[in-house]
């Protein structure tokens, strides 16, 4: 069973029919080519599959399709503008924010959302807010450095 | 996934009809973080999909009968974060932070959460600690359930499958009463709980007998659990330690908890009751925490200006 759905994707209108039962995560990265962001765990816990709904931190993996018609999406592909990277991007490549990279996208797209709301987070702060972003790699302190020090790449 | 019709709805009339014409086959979404994963798993097969989302009016915070209503559909993180909630009741607050991550609390509706009626979940135990109840709404009417009898097993609640959860509401809390949530987390920070244990204490003016308490706890059986024989050691009691000691050993006979990697069944047990006194331990905490900052807050009695002072404070 399909469904016509419509929604804002990094600033961008999307227009498309997808099944029912298509999660978000394969709609952006195989309907759409946004393959940015990625899929780990497919349950919600890893957090590389993290985009933003209306602002809002989800997991596409546990969200269909049609649930995000008529809402604005963020992927990481949306975070840099003009070819010019987010603060948060540039402090990761500074501070060596990231080991493999495949947890990265997801950790982006998170501290960019902490950073909407707290542009200067301390520790504690960046770890509760960053619970729910895996890294196997277990490069946590560069990634919780990168975040801290952010800030010295906004306007 | 199997395939499965998908409908948006508007308000609870096209909710109720799109119930009715799919019947029991019919499965209600909301933030869908539960409902999804299950339907990966094809544990959960529905023919249709009716969709909460676009529902207005159904996610206020709001005070009603001094007490706090939060509508089905608001989100945990919405509850989370609610000043009024924060305020009047920080371990609502506290509780709906623990559930899974921001990611999950963003999209998962207080309704959902409790009509999915997971026995690991959070906000149940402190929930049902506080006396709370839900209303079900359907093409009938509403009627109103205690959550202490509102899980009946595994995923299973005393709901219709044409009832809707519009409503949690939180009473009042007495004067003189500390509640407390506390969640055993031996492996992540965003596991199900090992042991969840939740009380709500009210003491007599005096701060010296138990009036009232209420004891729920998480992750030890098939449903979230009251410890009612816990409860009646203390009621009427005097506020002694070995007194929270003795209801977290009756506390245990409440609980059946199964051997998984979260521990053994035996193991959770014995953490049941030790979680139970700390509940305790940290209710009474709350309440004279509660105390002490009443009495700070009493203006000290004035000084009496002398006419000296007052001739002084006129010149300046």
């Amino acid at each position: 069973m399909n469904k016509k759905i419509s929604f804002r994707v990094n600033g961008k209108k999307a227009e498309l029919e997808v099944p029912t039962n298509r999660l978000l995560i394969d709609c952006l990265r195989y309907d759409l080519g946004l393959t940015g962001t990625k899929e780990g765990c497919s349950v919600g816990v890893c957090g590389a599959c993290t985009v933003l709904m209306d602002g809002d931190m989800i997991s596409s993996c546990l969200t269909l399709a049609v649930m995000a018609d008529g809402h604005a999406l963020t992927t990481v592909e949306g975070l840099a503008k003009n070819g010019e990277l987010n603060p948060v991007q540039k402090s990761f490549i500074q501070y060596g924010g990231f080991q493999c990279g495949i947890c990265t996208p997801g950790q982006v797209v998170a501290a960019t959302a902490l950073l909407e709301q707290n542009p200067r987070p301390n520790e504690e702060e960046i770890k509760d807010w960053m619970m729910g972003n895996l890294c196997r790699c277990t490069g946590y302190y560069k990634i919780i450095e990168s975040i801290e020090k952010a800030h010295q790449f906004a306007k | 996934m199997i395939p499965f019709e998908y409908r948006p709805t508007k308000n609870l009339k096209e909710v109720h009809a799109s119930l009715q014409e799919f019947g029991p086959d019919a499965k209600l979404i909301a933030g869908g973080t539960a409902l999804v994963i299950m339907m990966k798993q094809r544990l959960v097969r529905p023919s249709c999909l009716v969709s909460l989302r676009s529902v207005r009016g159904l996610n206020g915070i709001e005070i009603k009968d001094g007490g706090i209503s939060i509508g089905g559909l608001a989100t945990h993180r919405a509850v989370e974060s609610s000043s009024l909630v924060r305020r009047r009741l920080p371990v609502l607050a506290e509780t709906f932070h623990h559930v899974a991550t921001i990611r999950v609390r963003n999209m998962a509706t207080v309704g959902g959460g409790l009509a999915h009626a997971d026995p690991n979940q959070d906000p149940p135990p402190t929930l049902i600690a506080l006396g709370a109840t839900v209303k079900a709404t359907s093409a009938d009417g509403s009627r109103v359930l205690p959550l202490d009898t509102f899980f009946t097993d595994y995923y299973e609640t005393v709901l219709n499958p044409d009832e809707i959860l519009t409503e949690l509401f939180v009473p009042k809390l007495a004067p003189n009463t500390g509640a407390a949530y506390l969640k055993f987390l031996p492996r992540t920070a965003d596991d199900y709980a090992t042991v969840s244990a939740a009380a709500v204490l009210t003491l007599d003016k005096n701060l010296k007998i138990i009036n009232d308490v209420r004891i729920a706890l998480g992750s030890v059986g098939t449903t979230p659990i009251r410890a009612t024989a816990a409860e009646a050691v203390l009621r009427g009691q005097p506020v002694k330690a070995e007194a929270f000691a003795e209801a977290g050993e009756k506390a245990k006979e409440a609980v059946d908890p199964i051997s998984d990697f979260r521990g053994s069944a035996g193991y959770k047990k014995e953490m049941a009751a030790v979680f139970v006194r700390r509940a305790l331990e940290k209710a009474l905490g709350d309440i004279r925490q509660q105390a002490r900052v009443r009495a700070s807050a009493k203006p000290k009695a004035r000084k009496k200006v002398t006419k000296k002072a007052a001739k002084k404070r006129s010149r300046r």
